[in-house]
């Protein structure tokens, strides 16, 4: 890796645009999600009145941009070819307790324009504000506006372009959930990564892993098996439990160490990307890494390990020997200490596979750059 | 293993000042949140609690309105307020009708002073959330002031806490209540520091299982020993006042004293109500997976390692450990070695902290 660090260009497609009528619900997702704000909280926003920008850096460099709600997109002084071009996702929220037909046809015009100009760009729709809805009408809804945008997509001319729909909510996970596979198709890694993943499970004994953003408790990857609710919500907590108990320890210590620790919590490590930090991490990474284990009575573990770039792997470790030698209590704990010893291993291995495919990743931009 | 140690706890005051909230919140797991739920209290509540294993105590939850409040007083007066261990005064800082809740409280200390004149008595002065942070502590001081006053002429020392169900407040408030009626506190304490003799950690903290509040913990035993400390030297103060000599040794020692309590204040000092919030918090979370947790080891950022384990059958133990030596050649190896070492070591604990428990 040399010093001619140059942004990788890939990395300007992994822009989101957030879009949708006024009072959708654009800037309190954008709080709650990556400002760690409390859903009630949200009720208190001011309305908002210029396009927001917003910088993550996280395994890609994402940025989020927040567009008010009453822009006319089509005047000609607003340069909305240039702003459609470079972004990788548009995410248009509609709020499913409002009447949404007028949102609908907002919807399939920006969509026609978006995609004329660049058919490369992933086209999301929130139904948000689904907390109101009774089960059942949940359902109702979703099929309708699906039915609804296809017959309009399809008037326009536009079969071929494919919009995902997620039922949405701030008040409980499934904002994070939809939000983790819009970030999840802008990586281009995926694919190695999940593989990566599940070999990681395979050869573990766990039951589920995930790569979390630590900031925002967005999953950057998991395994191949389904999600389950649940399992996700405990181990996004699991990260908040670790880090708020590692917060209250910190602050007798020194300035520097208390910002670094504030730099880990919000978008930390551009540090990576720059020689001296590197060596400096490398120096004392053993001591700084954020690590956790937790026993659970039914036999379980709960395995957080600190990695690149503000990720955490989560994983949940199921036990198998329980119940047929509950007796011999010290041999269960052995095999248990023995099996976190291998689980330690691999996720180390792991972790130093990630590192490689980051940092691989740009140095093959760099050649092609300059080439 | 008797069961004399049946405590009764009254827990007043007017309606609305959220006696019911605290204790959803502290005993039944209810969230800040979900206390919204809850309606008015008829007549008494009575909610029985096991702390401790072998500490049983009876909350009597009592409802605040007028129609109630005079039952108390007039013709249900010797049940409620006969035997009273702790009297828990709730006062809503919020409220208009400050007279008409000084009142109810004057009245309920006539009684107890009649029934059971060696009940402790605590004020909470509740939803602490409503005032502004820069006249909280002013506010606080003005109404304990006033109540110590007032209750004076029935001898009953006051003692006082401002809280809130939104913040760590009500942990600490209720963690000193019940702490106040473990008899063997001491011998915990006693315990604990030799416990720390051996390991040398940074800090050692005890929890109650069920509901996570703390019972002891290393910092407080010493910051209890300064007190007592700086009592004992203000006597000799006072007694030899005289002698310069002395004096200047005495200033010596308090400094060695301030500087232990310096490296103690540095840290959070609401950090123990943190905890039990965080660890709570984990619970509830864990009980998603249909299951308990039975310990949680975290290596911190900065050398800082946590055990979290559980001691006996109705305590968890909670260490805190610096890494002294920062610069090992092989640094992951000798770290979990000592994970191994501190987690025997806990084991080892295991029995002695079991006997004092069972020695009630």
């Amino acid at each position: 890796m040399e010093a001619t660090v140059i942004p990788n260009p890939k990395d300007s497609n992994a822009t989101i645009l957030l879009m949708g009528l006024r009072r959708g619900g654009k800037s309190s997702i954008c709080k709650v999600v990556f400002h760690n704000m409390q859903p009630l909280d949200t009720l208190y926003l001011e309305s908002t009145s210029k396009p927001t920008n917003e910088q993550f850096s996280s395994l890609i460099d994402l940025s989020v941009m927040e567009l008010p709600g009453q822009l006319n997109y089509f005047e000609p002084n607003y340069d909305s070819e240039r702003l459609f071009s470079s972004v990788g996702a548009l995410v248009y929220v509609i709020d499913s307790q409002d009447e949404y037909l007028n949102a609908l046809t907002n919807l399939s015009m920006i969509i026609d324009f978006a995609y004329r100009v660049n058919p490369k760009i992933n086209i999301e729709v929130l139904i948000h504000k689904v907390d109101g809805l009774s089960e059942d009408y949940r359902m109702d809804a979703q099929q309708d506006i699906m039915q609804r945008t296809g017959d309009e997509l399809l008037d326009l001319g536009l079969e071929g372009v494919s919009v995902s729909f997620y039922l949405t909510s701030i008040f409980d996970h499934s904002i994070y959930e939809a939000f983790s596979r819009i970030v999840q198709r802008l990586i281009p890694e995926l694919p190695s990564l999940e593989h990566m993943l599940d070999n990681l499970v395979q050869h573990s004994n766990i039951d589920k892993v995930f790569l979390f953003d630590v900031n925002s408790k967005i999953y950057v990857a998991t395994d191949s098996l389904p999600v389950d609710i649940q399992t996700y919500e405990v181990c996004a907590e699991f990260i908040d439990i670790t880090i708020d108990l590692d917060d209250l320890y910190i602050e007798n210590e020194s300035l520097q160490e208390k910002s670094t620790n504030r730099a880990r919590k919000n978008n930390y490590d551009d540090a990576n990307n720059t020689n001296p930090n590197l060596n400096r991490n490398t120096n004392n990474g053993e001591m700084k890494e954020l690590k956790s284990i937790s026993h659970l009575s039914n036999g379980s573990i709960l395995y957080l390990k600190q990695m690149i770039r503000g990720l955490a792997l989560v994983a949940l470790i199921r036990n198998e020997s329980i119940g047929n030698d509950e007796h011999e209590l010290a041999s269960y704990n052995a095999t248990s200490e023995k099996s976190i010893a291998i689980v330690d291993y691999n996720v180390n291995l792991f972790k130093e596979s990630l590192m490689k495919m980051w940092e691989s990743s740009r140095f093959i931009q760099n050649n092609t750059v300059r080439s | 293993m008797s069961n004399a140690s049946r405590k009764k706890l009254l827990l007043m005051g007017h309606s609305g000042s959220g006696k019911s909230s605290m204790r959803s919140i502290i005993f039944s797991n209810y969230s800040a949140f979900d206390t919204r739920r809850l309606g008015a209290t008829m007549d008494v509540e009575l909610s029985h609690l096991r702390f401790l294993g072998n500490l049983s105590l009876t909350l009597w939850d009592c409802g605040g309105q007028d129609v109630f409040m005079e039952n108390y007083f007039s013709s249900q007066k010797d049940h409620i307020f006969k035997m009273v261990q702790v009297l828990i005064h709730v006062f809503d800082v919020e409220s208009k009708l400050i007279n008409k809740d000084i009142e109810i409280f004057v009245k309920s200390l006539t009684n107890l002073q009649k029934y059971s004149p060696d009940a402790k008595v605590f004020v909470l002065l509740h939803k602490m959330d409503l005032v502004q942070i820069d006249k909280r502590q002013e506010l606080f001081a003005i109404m304990m002031d006033k109540l110590q006053k007032i209750s004076n002429p029935y001898q009953f020392k006051l003692t006082g806490f401002p809280t809130s169900i939104w913040d760590e407040s009500l942990y600490k408030a209720w963690s000193q209540i019940v702490c106040s009626l473990i008899p063997n506190i001491n011998l915990f304490n006693s315990n604990l520091i030799k416990f720390n003799e051996i390991l040398d950690a940074e800090e050692i903290i005890l929890f109650e299982k069920t509901t996570f509040l703390v019972i002891s913990s290393t910092a407080s035993i010493k910051q209890q020993e300064q007190l007592q400390l700086q009592l004992n030297q203000q006597q000799l103060n006072q007694g030899d006042r005289k002698t310069v000599g002395d004096s200047s040794r005495q200033s010596l020692l308090r400094e060695t004293s301030t500087q232990n309590d310096v490296a103690n204040e540095e840290l959070d000092p609401k950090r123990f109500e943190k905890i039990s919030n965080i660890i709570k918090t984990y619970k509830q979370s864990i009980s998603k997976l249909r299951t308990n947790f039975t310990n949680l080891i975290i290596r911190g950022s900065n050398g800082t390692t946590f055990y979290l384990d559980i001691l006996t059958e109705n305590m968890f133990i909670m260490i805190v450990l610096k890494n002294q030596n920062e610069v090992s050649a092989n640094g992951i190896k000798t770290n979990q070695n000592e994970e191994l070492l501190v987690l025997d070591n806990i084991k080892a604990a295991r029995k002695w902290f079991e006997k004092i428990e069972n020695s009630k």
